[in-house]
């Protein structure tokens, strides 16, 4: 296996269109819009799941994320009027009392990555991208190692929770 | 210089710190349910790009089979359908009482 | 000039694909022979498409442009680019001009991953079908965004049909695939009982390891666990015309009640670039569906057949099809009017036919004969299953838009859920099984 090519370049990138596409899904009028930069800002970041060596999380990213769940988001955009909310005030009263407790929660995360910097020497470490799906599988199924299987049969069994009240809220008649 | 060349664990944190940050103030100060629900999506996700970058870190420590933060991201991914799932339904529902996508007008605390 | 030669013989002689030997420069030479490749097939598909139709409707299609009507692609692809690019008043001018692209994106990046021979692919990936199925699922995104953005009621609603319609079919779709990628891992009795390694392995979801599986396993997962394969084909076959937004599922662009569905306002280039996607998108498909049930780039019979006899024997079908094709023309120069009129298209007609017979002796010769099975026999498959498109589309009438979801949700999707069960089942009971009757063979 190759190492990457470029990283520092790809890194750079794939972020800034990641906090490009955030920062105009907070701001954008029309739903529309924001999902779309949504849409970019998910696709950029499995870009960085590719350069962390997660092929599986980024493949289960493009597919459920940007291909699922946009989707439905799109949809439900699309069936409910939004011209109207696009003419209203777009931020709510407290947006003040938001900001700054965002701007706090911001202090802390600098504080805390500026002392705890030390914690984390070496990132750039070179790995194999081939086993990684079974070793996921691994975790999740395997019977020595499948650590993991318990929370998988709640994770299926919080879909099933999820499918049945998503029926029932959007149901007009039961 | 040398330090923004060299890519490290903690440029990936210091992103997803910064995405956290965008999802929390988009929370905050919305008024639309549907940009509010992605905000959710977008902290589910700067968590996740910690959780795949601490993952790699990990791998560097104990071997290439140490992959629990990717099964934790995995995990996340299905919260997020179960939550946009169960979220947009409840948005839909209200909207056909209230005629209205805004959060601050959901106030009766009844349905 | 030498060093030249040199060089592409050594990657020639290589056994990796550009992609996992990190060679950037055959990386770009593949992908622009995908691209080109890919819109030369669109073209072929088009005029195909049309007199296909046409013989199967007793007319006679395209015949006026070019002899028996070959140029007129290329005449409608001028046609599509002189045209006026109109955008409605009320349309999302970004969104509206960027929905186009992102369908046309969606639909050729899917071929980054398409093993079209082992060592014939841009790059193999470890999540190969995942990826596959993600980028070719995020072609919706595009749909729908064309539709809104169009600001107009038949495209809206043709968008919302199509959004539901993909995001139906593409569950019973996954579960079709899953059902494969199970199958790589469980060795069983393969064909006529003389399969590969007799225990369970790991699977695979490389795009390349799933056909290497099926070459070990001696048999195509079409017939694996017989009927178990075969209805998890089937199930894809569905979805596939479904996901593409074909007849008879090709509701989001009903033309009798949408008249053109999602893309009812665009025009022009950006209306050639739907099309161009909707096409890819099928060869796209067709494409996983060879590889993962119809052995992709492996020959009829590679192990009950083995040897270099058969070798050489199978090898000379690419030129063979290619003299056909050639003879062909020179078959309908022959019938061709005599009268001057005709004399260009006549001689027109030859020509190509001379080409294509001259590219059929080429691919006779010995080095040439041994590189282009792969691609032949995979490309040969895809087409099949382009024809079996046309087909559907000549003979079935459109199905109503809740008749469209119950076969997803109520027929298909449970069936992929007993066929995943199944074949679970059966690859756990049938190691012993297997092992028992190679004892009392």
């Amino acid at each position: 296996m190759n190492p990457p090519v470029g990283t520092p370049f790809f890194f750079y990138l794939l972020s800034a269109t990641v906090l490009i596409g955030g920062v105009l899904v907070i701001t954008r009028k029309n739903a529309v819009h924001s999902a779309l930069a949504l849409i970019t800002a998910l696709l950029a970041q499995a870009g960085l799941y590719l350069m962390l060596y997660a092929p599986f999380v980024a493949g289960v990213q493009i597919i459920l994320y940007a291909g699922g769940i946009m989707v439905l988001f799109l949809f439900v955009i699309m069936l409910i009027s939004i011209e109207r909310s696009q003419k209203e005030r777009q931020f709510n009263k407290q947006w003040l009392v938001g900001i700054a407790a965002a701007a706090a929660l911001g202090g802390l995360f600098i504080a805390v990555y500026t002392k705890g910097k030390s914690l984390f020497p070496e990132g750039s470490l070179t790995y194999a991208e081939a086993g990684n799906t079974q070793g996921v599988a691994d975790l999740l199924y395997s019977q020595h190692s499948g650590i993991y299987m318990f929370a998988f049969e709640i994770a299926s069994l919080l879909l099933l929770v999820a499918i049945i009240g998503a029926v029932v809220m959007a149901k007009k008649r039961i | 210089m040398e330090a923004m060349l060299h890519i490290t664990t903690l440029h990936y944190l210091v992103l997803g710190a910064a995405l956290f940050l965008l999802g929390v103030i988009g929370v905050l100060t919305r008024r639309n349910v549907v940009i509010v629900l992605m905000s959710i999506e977008l902290i589910l996700n700067a968590v996740n790009l910690n959780l795949v970058a601490f993952s790699r870190y990990w791998q560097g420590i104990h071997g290439s089979t140490a992959l629990h933060g990717q099964v934790f991201a995995i995990f996340i991914i299905t919260d997020a359908a179960a939550e946009a799932a169960v979220g947009l339904g409840i948005l839909i529902a209200f909207f056909r009482n209230k005629e209205t996508v805004n959060v601050d007008e959901v106030n009766l605390l009844k349905w | 000039m030498h060093a030249i030669v040199e060089y592409i013989r050594g990657y020639l002689a290589s056994d990796q694909t550009p992609g996992a030997a990190g060679n950037w420069f055959w990386a770009t030479v593949y992908i622009l022979l995908v691209f080109v490749g890919l819109s030369i097939a669109v073209i072929a598909m088009n005029w195909l498409e049309r007199k296909i139709l046409a013989h199967m409707q007793v007319r006679l299609g395209p015949m006026r442009v070019g002899p028996h009507g070959l140029l007129q692609p290329i005449a409608d692809a001028l046609k599509l680019l002189l045209k006026e690019d109109i955008m409605p008043a009320e349309a999302d001018a970004v969104v509206f001009w960027v929905a186009p692209f992102i369908v046309v994106l969606a639909a050729f990046t899917v071929f980054v991953v398409v093993p079209f021979g082992p060592t014939h692919a841009i790059t193999d990936m470890n999540i190969g079908v995942l990826f596959m199925l993600g980028v070719s699922s995020l072609a919706v995104l595009g749909i729908v965004t064309a539709g809104w953005a169009s600001n107009s009621h038949y495209p809206l609603i043709g968008a919302l049909r199509s959004s539901a319609q993909m995001v139906s079919y593409e569950v019973a779709m996954g579960l079709a695939v899953v059902s494969v990628i199970l199958m790589t891992s469980l060795h069983g009795l393969g064909l006529y009982g003389v399969g590969g390694a007799a225990s369970a392995d790991t699977g695979t979801l490389s795009m390349i390891g799933i056909v290497q599986a099926q070459l070990e396993q001696h048999e195509w997962f079409i017939f694996k666990f017989f009927p178990l394969g075969l209805i998890g084909f089937f199930i894809f076959a569905v979805a596939m015309v479904a996901e593409t937004n074909r007849a008879p599922f090709d509701l989001p662009e009903a033309e009798s009640e949408l008249t053109a569905g999602f893309h009812t306002e665009y025009s022009g280039f950006r209306w050639s670039l739907f099309f161009l996607a909707e096409y890819s998108a099928m060869i796209a498909v067709s494409s996983i569906a060879v590889t993962l049930w119809l052995g992709g780039w492996l020959r009829p019979f590679p192990n009950a057949w083995a040897g270099p006899r058969w070798d050489f024997f199978f090898s000379l079908f690419p030129g063979i099809t290619f003299l056909f094709l050639g003879g062909l023309c020179f078959f309908s120069a022959a019938r061709m009017p005599k009268h001057p009129y005709f004399r260009i298209q006549t001689l027109g007609l030859t020509g190509f036919g001379a080409t294509l017979a001259l590219i059929g002796l080429v691919l006779f010769l010995p080095g040439v004969r041994e590189r282009v099975g792969d691609i032949f026999w995979f490309s040969a498959k895809v087409a099949a299953f382009m024809y079996l498109y046309i087909w559907y589309r000549g003979t079935f009438p459109r199905y109503r838009f809740d008749q469209l979801m119950k076969v997803g949700w109520k027929v298909l999707l449970p069936t992929g859920f007993a066929l995943l069960i199944l074949t679970a089942v059966l690859g756990f009971v049938e190691p012993p099984v297997a092992a028992w009757l190679r004892g009392v063979l």
